[in-house]
Order: structure tokens, then C-alpha cells, then sequence
């Protein structure tokens, strides 16, 4: 019976393709809200990128083992998203408002930051700040499924990362060339960050359409139609959709493979003990992994279209085994280092927007918000688990050690994923 | 609408975003460049010669917070004069220790991408002897009795599994060999008598003793220590718990230190303490405010330490033992080292 459960979901998703259009292949839609991230994206990294300096130096405090409310962040941020998903899809289609409330909210707290002189102050606005990305991230990807043609997802949702993952590269760029111009001018700093995210949402508010609707149902403005759900759908509803084998065991398989998936802080630390890199060079990491990510977003996307989107996600978990056999490899030295970062990026370019399209294929338009955010929440939270065991297992049996289970647990989930993704996939005939 | 009035709006909101981003670069900068001019009321500040082997009695060295355009250079004052005119070296750090000729001072690089750091050791004349590149923002620096050794500590972010959280990264350098340990976080810890590892260690504030042992604070687990540094073995042994930034007396007898005090504001728990290695018994200090810095031992009686002030911060002072009261020495300063 659940022979048909593939194709079905591929008729209920609607193509962004109005009266008289050639459907593109990356949609307009994407384009803009690619630009909405990237404009976005510059600005939180402006804030990001000076945020220590600023505690440190320019506030003269000491932030360590201060936390963040991190913890209790994770937990929030996971709850705000599942809210987030829900929210839009509930009583047709408000996924632009409910990102544009996210967009918004993180706007926002820029300017609250001139205000935020101490450390508890300060870690308050940043949870605001994660409020509103929590908020925003599972409608976003809602619209680029609903804009954009089944067989182009993985496509566009390439070109929204490269675009985000610019945007990211671009704003400690700029945050720099600001704080140079105005000698450590922090406050000259938030303030260009604020203008920057308003910018960010004015873009989102003119050039994202606020309904993406299939093309086989036109519908006005004024004229609602009955979404095949009750009205007033519960988050009852949205945890219902795991009732939906498909969905089921994508996001079984990304919470899986998030639970052996170590984070980039703890990789990038054993990079440096292991390799016995400079300590000074540390800071280019994050910036190596970035760099190929953005390169391979859209590449590896177009990929996922034509080998399906399940296949490249596992591959790019074998693609981040390599990388964790390498960093335990003794193959030391600046190229192992380049060559794990190259590896890294990989990995997120073939599973960050390659997960998200290979979502939006197994969920029925009017439920996108809600199926991105529960995907995205498990493989989150998953992730996050494997922090504080990869911490512990640290603790007893040092980093390496921690590694190769965690290297050994990710080949599982992978093989074991790669049995329950089998079952279906979506490549185009 | 049409796509040109959303072309429209878009461009005027550049514009007038433009203009609000854009005025604020220029009033910022404007600010800054009065940081250039000299304060009224402000220490006096000349140019001149600064000696890490000072020929005429006692010197305190300190990083000049004054306005002016001696600002942030390592400027000197006679110990017994603080307030007085202040000489000037044209060397800039953002922290600097010296002692027994050997100078460590850690710069800003501004960089055309991101600022970098470095970590200049330098002679009794103020010349560079050497530089390492350091890995984060300036936070501490120390000179061993001897000058043989320096040691720093810089924050870096980013370096946890939570996100924003914050970490250090503590090196020593051997001035004979120019052999660099980049991060003590290698060292062996000893904790409650056992060998102990974890991910979230963090060591900063070195203190040094002589040329084999230091102490310094190891975090781990939300809990700071005291800890014993061997440089030869390359060991880190706990002492004593809740201590940071500690400061050894000349005498080697007592630390001070910040110790995070329960019952006050979360953004200021730090209180300045003292504490008697042979007996392991914690004195709190005249001092009531909450301090943030490692603190410096003036005389085997008399502590000095930077507060918050109108330029940055300004120097103070109170007795190691508890009695009397706290005393400003000097207005715009840091860093402070005394010579000869």
C-alpha cells in the first residue's frame, strides 16, 4: 500500500510556474530569498565576526566559561523551529509572514546590541537573535520547495546555500573594513549590522511572493481555498506527519547520522592537536570549510537532482568519513589539513541543501514548514547529542580515541541508513 | 505593485539605509579621531626614552590610556610618582609585562582582512627581539622573575561544541632557545591527585615562580583551579579551587587572584582575594568592587590592578592582607610592571 506514497507526494508539491512563464530552473523566488539569506547572513557575521573583540576589548570582560545560554538555546531553538514550520503552514499558506517575523525579530536585536554593555545583557539579545533564525529557517526552505519544480530542488536549494554561505564569507569582511574606518568603532559596527538586516527583510517583504501557489490552482488574493486539513491544525498535526513512512524514515536517518556526526568546533580542535597545526592558524578553519561549501553548494546540488538526493546525502556522509580517517591518519602536515577541510565542505555541500530538497519530496505542499522543521530539529538535536557524548567520551578516552567510535558509530548509521533510505528514491526517470 | 515601484522602494530604502549605515561610520570615526587630541585635565605625556633596565630608581611601566598621541604606547612614571608626567616609548601593546630586561608585549595586526595578533618579545631597549604570531585577542601576559621566560594568553572564539562560547590559548616561550609551547592545553593534568583529561580545558593567566615552575588557572567543567605548571616535566597539578588570573608575590609565598564570589551580580562575581600557599587559607582584600584583571604584586605587602575608568581603565591599589582601603594610583592605564 505504500507503493504509491512517492508518487503521490510528487503531485501534491506545486512548481512556481505562473501563466505565461518558462519554469526556470532556479525560480525567482529562490534568487530572492537566496538574497534574503545572503544580505541576512552578512549581517549576523558582521556581528559575529566582532562580537569577541567587542567583549574583550572593547568592553574589557571575561567571557570564558560564561556559556551563552547555550544549552538552553539548543533546546529553545529546536522548539522555535517545530513552532516556525507549524506556524506557516497553518491556515494556508503564511510562510512569508511567519520569515519575515523571523527576519524581523533578528533586525532587531542589531541595535539592541548598542545598548547590551554586559555579558548577561549581551547573551540575551543573541538568544533573541537565534529566536528569530529558529523561526525562520523551516518556512524559508518551505518556499523554496513550493517555488521551485520537484526535479530542480536540489538545484535550488544549492544556489540558496552558496548564496547564504557568501553572505556568511562576506560580513566579517565588512565588519572589519568598519571597524578599520572608524577605530574600533563597535557601536558604528551594529549599527551598519541593523541597516543591513532591515535591508535583509525589505528584500524578503518586495521580491518574495507571499503566496506560492501551484499552478494548477490559481488563487486570488481574497479568495482562500480549503486546504485539505482542518483550519486550525495542531502541533499535533505536524508531529502526525512522521505518521508519513517517507518522511519517517528521512528524518530517522538524518537524526541518525546527526548523532555520528561530531561538531565542526570539536573537528576543527582535534585538527590542530592531531596535526599539531599553529595555534594561530586556527582561525582559517571554519573559513576553509566555508569557502568549499560555497563552491559545491550548487555543483553537488544539480548532483543530487540526477543521482537523487538520499543517495548524495549518504555519499556525503562517506565523504565525511574520509575526513574523519584522515584526521586519525598519520598523514600530518598542511595538505592533510587542506584535504580535510576540502572533505568537510563536501560534506555539507552534498547533505545541507541536499536534505532539504530531499524533504521536500517526501512531504505534501501544504506541509512543508512542519516537515522541514522536524527533519531539521531531529537532525539538530541529534547533532547536539553528539556533542556532549563526544565531550564525555573525550574526557575518558581522550580525542582520538573519541573519534574513531565516532568515525566507527558513523559507518553504521550510514550502512544502516542506507538500508532504510533504499527503499525509495526519487531519481527522475 | 509593479516591479519598478518595488525597484523603487528598494533603491530608497538603500539609499536612506545607506545614509543612516554611512553616518554612522563618520560620527564613529569623528569620536575616534578625538581620541587623538589631548584630554584636558589629562596626565602630562612626552616622547622619550623607556629602559627595561631603569638608571634612576624604581620605575612603574604601564600601557598610556591618556588622549593624545602618546595613547597606547608603553609609557613610564618614577614608582613613587604615578601621577607624574609620564614618558613615553612609541611602542604600542595592548598588554604588556616586563621584567629583569626582557619586555612581552601583544599587538593588534590590522590586517586588510581580519585583525591578527602577535606576541613581540622585546629587550631592555624596547627592541624587538622576536615575534610569535598569536591565535586570538590579548588577554594576559607575563615575564619570569629571571626574563628567561615570557607567557601569554588570548581569548579565541568559537572553540566549543555550544557555539559561542569562549576559550583561551596560553603559550610559553624560552627567550634562550626562542622553543615555543603554543598551547598548555597539551601539558599532563593532575586533578585531585589523578591524571585527567577533558575537551573543554582551559589554561590562562600564567604566573611564573623561576624558570621551572609557574601556576596558573585550569578551567574545566565549570570549575576553575589553581594549578602548579612543571615546565621540564610538563605537568599542570591542582591546588586549590576557584582561582583565577592568579599573581604570585614576590616572596612566592601568596597568590592573589579573582575569586568568583557567590551571591552578587552574574557579570560582576569576581573579587579580589589573596591566598597563603603554606596554609592554603583565602584572605579577601580591601577591595570590594569587582575586578577583572591578574592582578600585579608591587611590593611583598601591596597589590595593583586595573578598574574600569573614563579612558579605559585606571590603576589602583590596596594592601595584600586584607587591612585598609583601596586607592587610586593612576588614571588611564593598564598593564602596569614595575622595574629596577
Amino acid at each position: 500500500m505504500y507503493l504509491a506514497d512517492s508518487r503521490s507526494t510528487k503531485a501534491a508539491v506545486a512548481p512556481d510556474t505562473r501563466p505565461g512563464r518558462r519554469p526556470a530552473a532556479v525560480p525567482g523566488t529562490v534568487l530572492a530569498l537566496g538574497a534574503v539569506s545572503l544580505i541576512t547572513d552578512i549581517s549576523s557575521e558582521m556581528v559575529t565576526a566582532v562580537l569577541p573583540l567587542y567583549v574583550v576589548a572593547g568592553l574589557g570582560l571575561s567571557p570564558l566559561g560564561f556559556g551563552f545560554l547555550d544549552g538552553i538555546n539548543n533546546g529553545v531553538g529546536a522548539l522555535v523551529r517545530l513552532a516556525g514550520g507549524h506556524l506557516a503552514d497553518r491556515g494556508g499558506r503564511r510562510h512569508k509572514v511567519v520569515a519575515g517575523l523571523g527576519y524581523g525579530l533578528s533586525a532587531l536585536c542589531k541595535p539592541l546590541l548598542l545598548l547590551a554593555h554586559t555579558l548577561p545583557v549581551i547573551s540575551a539579545v543573541l538568544a533573541a537573535d537565534r529566536t528569530g533564525k529558529g523561526l525562520r529557517t523551516a518556512p524559508r526552505d518551505a518556499m523554496i520547495s513550493l517555488a521551485t519544480e520537484p526535479e530542480h530542488r536540489g538545484r535550488a536549494f544549492g544556489v540558496h546555500r552558496a548564496m547564504d554561505t557568501t553572505g556568511a564569507l562576506l560580513g566579517p569582511l565588512i565588519a572589519f573594513a568598519v571597524l578599520r574606518a572608524t577605530v574600533d568603532g563597535y557601536d558604528a559596527v551594529f549599527t551598519v549590522s541593523g541597516c543591513v538586516a532591515v535591508l535583509g527583510v525589505l528584500v524578503l517583504v518586495l521580491f518574495v511572493p507571499g503566496r506560492i501557489a501551484p499552478v494548477a490552482a490559481p488563487t486570488s488574493a481574497v479568495q482562500l481555498p480549503q486546504p485539505p486539513m482542518p483550519p486550525r491544525p495542531v502541533l499535533r498535526d505536524a508531529l502526525g506527519l512522521l505518521r508519513r513512512p517517507e518522511l519517517r524514515r528521512l528524518t530517522v536517518c538524518a537524526t541518525l547520522l546527526g548523532l555520528t556526526t561530531v561538531s565542526d568546533s570539536f573537528l576543527y580542535l582535534l585538527l590542530q592537536r592531531e596535526g599539531d597545526l599553529p595555534a594561530h592558524l586556527f582561525p582559517l578553519l571554519p573559513l576553509g570549510t566555508a569557502a568549499v561549501f560555497l563552491l559545491l553548494a550548487f555543483p553537488l546540488g544539480a548532483l543530487a537532482d540526477r543521482v537523487g538526493r538520499r543517495r548524495l546525502f549518504l555519499a556525503g556522509h562517506g565523504v565525511l568519513l574520509l575526513g574523519y580517517g584522515l584526521v586519525l591518519s598519520p598523514w600530518h602536515g598542511a595538505p592533510a589539513v587542506v584535504a580535510v577541510l576540502v572533505l568537510h565542505g563536501a560534506f555539507y555541500g552534498a547533505t545541507d541543501g541536499v536534505l532539504a530538497a530531499a524533504t521536500a519530496g517526501a512531504v505534501p505542499a501544504q506541509h512543508q514548514g512542519a516537515g522541514q522543521a522536524l527533519v531539521g530539529t531531529g537532525q539538530a538535536l541529534a547533532r547536539f547529542a553528539c556533542s556532549l557524548a563526544f565531550g564525555a567520551a573525550w574526557s575518558l578516552w581522550g580525542g582520538r580515541t573519541a573519534l574513531a567510535v565516532t568515525a566507527g558509530a558513523l559507518a553504521v548509521s550510514a550502512v544502516v541508513a542506507s538500508f532504510v533510505l533504499r527503499t525509495a528514491d526519487e531519481v527522475p526517470t | 505593485m509593479t516591479r519598478t515601484t518595488r525597484l523603487v522602494i528598494l533603491a530608497v530604502a538603500v539609499l536612506l539605509l545607506g545614509g543612516v549605515g554611512a553616518g554612522a561610520v563618520l560620527y564613529t570615526a569623528h569620536r575616534s579621531g578625538m581620541r587623538d587630541q589631548q584630554q584636558a585635565n589629562g596626565p602630562t605625556v612626552l616622547a622619550g626614552t623607556v629602559s627595561l633596565r631603569p638608571t634612576t630608581g624604581r620605575r612603574l611601566l604601564v600601557r598610556n590610556l591618556a588622549w593624545g598621541p602618546h595613547r597606547d604606547e608603553i609609557a613610564t612614571v618614577p614608582a613613587d610618582d604615578p601621577q607624574g608626567p609620564r614618558t613615553a616609548s612609541a611602542v604600542k601593546c595592548l598588554r604588556f609585562h616586563a621584567a629583569a630586561g626582557t619586555g612581552i608585549c601583544l599587538q593588534a595586526v590590522h590586517g586588510a582582512l581580519e585583525d591578527t595578533y602577535r606576541a613581540v618579545v622585546l629587550d631592555s631597549h624596547l627592541h624587538e627581539l622576536h615575534r610569535f604570531p598569536a591565535a586570538g585577542i590579548p588577554t594576559r601576559a607575563r615575564v619570569s622573575p629571571s626574563g628567561h621566560l615570557v607567557a601569554w594568553t588570548v581569548f579565541i572564539s568559537g572553540d566549543s561544541y555550544a557555539g559561542t562560547d569562549f576559550s583561551t590559548r596560553t603559550a610559553i616561550v624560552d627567550t634562550r632557545t626562542w622553543a615555543i609551547d603554543d598551547n598548555l592545553e597539551t601539558f599532563h593534568i593532575v586533578k585531585d591527585g589523578r591524571p585527567y583529561r577533558a575537551a573543554d580545558t582551559n589554561i590562562w593567566g600564567v604566573t611564573f615562580a623561576d624558570d621551572a615552575r609557574f601556576y596558573a588557572t585550569l578551567a574545566t567543567g565549570g570549575q576553575t583551579y589553581l594549578v602548579r605548571g612543571d615546565i621540564a616535566a610538563r605537568t599542570l597539578t591542582t591546588l586549590h579551587r576557584n582561582v583565577e588570573c592568579p599573581s604570585l608575590s614576590p616572596d612566592g609565598t601568596r597568590i592573589a587572584y579573582k575569586k568568583r564570589v557567590k551571591g552578587v551580580s552574574p557579570d560582576a562575581p569576581w573579587r579580589l582575594y589573596v591566598l597563603d600557599l603554606r596554609t592554603m587559607k583565602e584572605t579577601a582584600t580591601a577591595e570590594h568592587r569587582n575586578i577583572d584583571d591578574q592582578a600585579l604584586w608591587a611590593t611583598d605587602s601591596t597589590l595593583v590592578y586595573a578598574l574600569p575608568g573614563d579612558y579605559g581603565s585606571d590603576l589602583w591599589t590596596v594592601p595584600a592582607d586584607g587591612s585598609g582601603s583601596a586607592r587610586r594610583l593612576m588614571t588611564s592605564a593598564l598593564a602596569p610592571a614595575y622595574l629596577g
